[in-house]
């Protein structure tokens, strides 16, 4: 456990926890990001700006924090560009189908209590520690 | 305006976030998610703290009755476990398991340029590209009712 980062998680999980609220506050709405990205790409009327500026209020925090916290961004990727390609596509498929990820059902919704979003985080968590499994342990990488 | 403000500076601090706890970084996420290697607990405190925070404010947001933009809340009301929801979260930590990001940290991680983070962004919009393009050629409600996905998937 030599990389665990306690008061690091806690804090940045406050803040990440406020950042949703923000959102709530000022539109009332749920701070899913695979629903306002995936939102985006089917618009309706009046509904397209906010998703757009929030983007890029993701996307210049993750600047922020390249400029405040560099090593935050010093990525690693240990798997083949095909299943980077075939992940990213599960991810985007899998989001849409079962209506979130880790932000609305995982922090949203489990804050809300709500059964949907328990299911849906357990279910996320338990699929992604045996795909870790599998690959690192059974297949020794892909 | 405000809603406008509310998204990019609520999206700003979301990505703040992420960075300060260390999710940006998928090597990290995958240390919490291979249970058997050298396990990094990190994560868990990470959703502990962020539902946590949540639970405990988002009550007093609600009591105001609506947002300060807007006219009401826009609240998910469904309670039921079907077919899809159990099925999109499996493909979805089948997806996060393979390389560590998830919607959030895939955005943020694009800061890096790093070409792996870049591929995964693309393949991902790709991804609710083709749900959203299934979904308007099944449905034959313009607003997005049952389309041929959802038959497939819930056998309905």
């Amino acid at each position: 456990m030599e990389g665990f980062t306690p008061w690091a998680a806690l804090a940045g999980g406050a803040l990440i926890g406020l950042a949703a609220l923000l959102l709530l506050l000022c539109n009332g709405r749920i701070a899913g990001i695979s629903g306002i990205l995936g939102g985006s790409l089917e618009p309706k009327r009046g509904d397209l700006l906010w998703r757009v500026l929030f983007f890029f209020g993701l996307l210049t925090g993750g600047l922020v924090t390249l400029w405040w916290l560099p090593g935050a961004l010093d990525i690693r990727v240990d798997v083949s560009t095909p299943a980077v390609i075939l992940a990213g596509l599960l991810v985007g498929l899998g989001t849409r189908i079962g209506s979130g990820c880790t932000s609305g059902h995982g922090v949203c919704g489990v804050g809300r209590l709500a059964p949907r979003s328990i299911v849906e985080s357990a279910v996320f968590v338990a699929a992604a520690m045996l795909t870790v499994y599998v690959v690192r342990h059974l297949l020794g990488g892909i | 305006m405000l809603a406008l403000v509310g998204s990019f500076c609520s999206g700003l601090l979301f990505a703040i976030g992420l960075g300060i706890a260390g999710m940006t970084l998928p090597q990290k996420v995958l240390a919490f998610l291979d249970v058997a290697g050298d396990w990094d607990p990190s994560l868990a405190l990470v959703m502990i703290s962020s539902a946590g925070v949540y639970f405990v404010l988002h009550r007093l947001v609600l009591r105001r009755g609506r947002p300060l933009a807007g006219a009401k809340f826009a609240l998910p009301t469904r309670r039921d476990i079907d077919a899809p929801l159990v099925m999109g979260a499996a493909m979805f930590g089948i997806g996060w398991g393979l390389v560590g990001l998830c919607p959030g940290p895939a955005v943020a991680a694009l800061a890096s340029l790093h070409e792996d983070a870049l591929v995964f962004f693309v393949s991902m919009i790709a991804g609710m590209y083709a749900y959203g393009t299934l979904h308007v050629i099944g449905s034959r409600d313009p607003d997005g009712g049952a389309s041929a996905l959802d038959l497939l998937l819930s056998k309905r």
